[in-house]
């Protein structure tokens, strides 16, 4: 009997709380109704307009579209250059990750911050740093150009552009990660004689790796989806050295719209499935990930 | 660095990264006192391998990629003489696009600033039917090409646009305007302000409005004197993250702007003609003025953050 009643009393104390630390009904429909309105037209009116835009011409419109020669070899390139990027920044994230998180050493910081440049640097600029350095009257670009090697207007600057923007993502996202966890899991590891490659890839790997994954993704995203860096150096070579974002701004400018669509409702796809994987990844984990943009703010 | 765990922890007295409870590395310290050299080193020891291979990658890769690029950059803006780099910077035309783009930046952190508070006290507070869909759509800026941002903005605000046939009539035009610069800084900045609200809207103790509440201030009081309080520096955080992304960002304003110098011409976009005409000096010496921009924006946020730890450890 005095059980129930305390039960109940704690109801009715909850209940006037939550009455006194929340608003009137028409505040919240106020603010519920403001906040989609903003994210209507700020987000799902322009993902809507790619699509609506993409097809406005029909399906076979569409299809023709992708299927175009250029089209195809945009869409290969992109493939190509994420392929090469993010496998190497993987590597590298993971590496600068363990030096950062499993160690202590003078300059920690300052070097995290220095990892973290790419983020606040325009991504126009993080082209001209290239061309100033590989451009026919850049440092190097004389010098490799007299052995053969292109890098402004080629294959490879648009590599080299890409490895700089997606530079921080997946180190970003695993040193927080591995600071939490600490060292005492590795150290047991080693205590008990596994190697170093062992410890690693026992112990750690299965510990990160939907961070790892969640890195991976993001970078991937932003290596498919590449524009102002890759612009400056690519020189807009049609069918040579246009990325998709490239191509779909070609053909935009040529008021060839629907095309320009059509390739970009591709990007939109990569867009909606990235969002897809990073939401599952993080249910997944409960929340432990870090979001991104922590990586804008050199904490 | 291939030791064999049993050589290490012989050959080791180590200084733990941490003390733990578990502290395997004292027993062998315990018999000599432990020097203060030590710690002055630059690395303490650890037992776990890797440190030179991982960090000798770290920095040769850092250097190559970022590093001497960037370097880069601040030399060729050296190979000029102060006169003419004073000149290139101060040249009307860039003055013009500075403004422009401070001041179309400023304007979209604002109403990131006011709308993503908005936006993010809806996620945390309420629950309504969706919200699980629209929480995950807010990152859409961060994910979606900004090419493919562009031209959906333009094509949304044009005249025929969806947007645009309805502000047409009433004399406002955004495309090829400052306010469509505007629009699409906003766009891009939105998920930084809601981001950085929803973890500090989420730690708020429910205890200290009940207290407001008993205390016998109204909801909008406990709002203005202790919720807002609490959650100010990270809503400045969020705002000075939408504010620096927005000074560097090309893709998604270079369809939107229209590219009339003095009027809708944005300084990425002012870097970019300047290469197209092969005025590589002039073109280093404005993108060290706006990274020096940059710079400043993430020392303020550092400086934020800073600030809002001591506020949570208060």
């Amino acid at each position: 009997m005095v059980g129930t009643a305390t039960i109940k009393r704690t109801e009715n104390v909850r209940c006037r709380a939550a009455a006194a630390t929340t608003e009137s009904r028409w505040v919240r429909w106020l603010l519920i109704g403001v906040s989609l309105t903003f994210l209507g037209l700020f987000l799902a009116m322009p993902l809507a307009a790619v699509f609506a835009q993409a097809f406005s011409r029909g399906w076979a419109m569409y299809v023709r579209s992708l299927g175009d020669s250029d089209a195809l070899s945009a869409i290969r390139l992109t493939l190509l250059v994420a392929l090469i990027a993010v496998p190497v920044n993987t590597v590298f994230g993971v590496a600068a990750a363990w030096a950062i998180a499993k160690f202590q050493f003078f300059g920690k910081s300052v070097l995290i911050t220095l990892i973290d440049l790419p983020y606040s640097v325009s991504p126009v600029i993080s082209g001209l740093v290239l061309v100033l350095l590989f451009g026919r009257q850049g440092w190097l670009g004389p010098w490799l150009e007299a052995r053969g090697i292109h890098v402004v207007f080629a294959v490879s600057g648009i590599v080299l552009a890409t490895l700089f923007v997606t530079f921080p993502f997946v180190a970003r996202e695993l040193i927080p990660l591995m600071q939490a966890q600490g060292t005492e899991e590795e150290e047991a590891a080693r205590l008990l004689g596994a190697s170093g490659w062992q410890t690693f890839r026992r112990v750690t790997l299965p510990n990160i790796k939907w961070g790892l994954l969640y890195g991976v993704i993001l970078c991937n995203a932003r290596a498919m989806g590449e524009f102002g860096a890759v612009s400056v150096v690519s020189g807009h070579i049609r069918g040579e050295t246009n990325t998709m974002p490239l191509h779909v701004e070609v053909l935009y400018n040529e008021y060839n719209t629907t095309a320009a669509f059509a390739v970009a409702s591709l990007l939109a796809l990569l867009a909606l499935v990235t969002l897809v994987l990073k939401s599952v990844l993080q249910w997944k984990t409960g929340e432990q990930l870090a979001p991104e943009e922590q990586g804008y703010t050199g904490d | 660095m291939g030791k064999t765990p049993g050589k290490t922890l012989l050959d080791k007295p180590a200084v733990a990264p941490k003390p733990p409870e578990f502290n395997f590395s004292q027993r062998a310290d315990s018999k000599q006192p432990q020097l203060p050299v030590r710690n002055m080193a630059l690395k303490q020891h650890s037992i776990l391998p890797g440190f030179g291979l991982t960090m000798g990658f770290t920095l040769f890769y850092l250097s190559l990629i970022v590093l001497i690029p960037l370097a880069g950059l601040l030399l060729k803006s050296a190979t000029i003489s102060w006169d003419q780099f004073y000149a290139a910077v101060t040249d009307p035309q860039v003055v013009a696009s500075y403004k422009i783009t401070f001041g179309a930046s400023l304007v979209a952190a604002s109403v990131n600033a006011v709308f993503g508070l908005a936006v993010a006290w809806v996620l945390v507070r309420y629950s309504f039917p969706g919200k699980n869909v629209i929480d995950a759509m807010v990152d859409l800026p961060f994910a979606m090409p900004t090419a493919v941002s562009g031209i959906a903005l333009t094509a949304l605000y044009a005249p025929n646009g969806w947007i645009g046939r309805w502000l047409d009539p009433l004399g406002i035009e955004v495309a090829y305007t400052q306010l469509g610069i505007m629009v699409a800084l906003t766009f891009i900045g939105l998920p930084f302000v809601v981001r950085t609200l929803q973890p500090a809207l989420e730690d708020l103790d429910v205890e200290i409005e009940e207290a407001a509440a008993s205390l016998g201030a109204t909801r909008l009081q406990t709002f203005v004197r202790v919720i807002f309080p609490a959650i100010m520096p990270a809503l400045l955080t969020g705002f000075a993250l939408a504010f620096a992304r927005a000074l560097g960002e090309y893709g998604s304003v270079v369809f939107i702007s229209g590219n009339l110098p003095m009027k809708t011409q944005i300084v990425p976009l002012l870097i970019m003609t300047k290469l197209e005409q092969y005025n590589y000096a002039e073109a280093a010496a404005i993108a060290v003025v706006a990274l020096g921009a940059s710079f400043a924006v993430l020392l303020f946020i550092n400086i934020m953050q800073w600030w809002s730890r001591r506020y949570a450890a208060a």
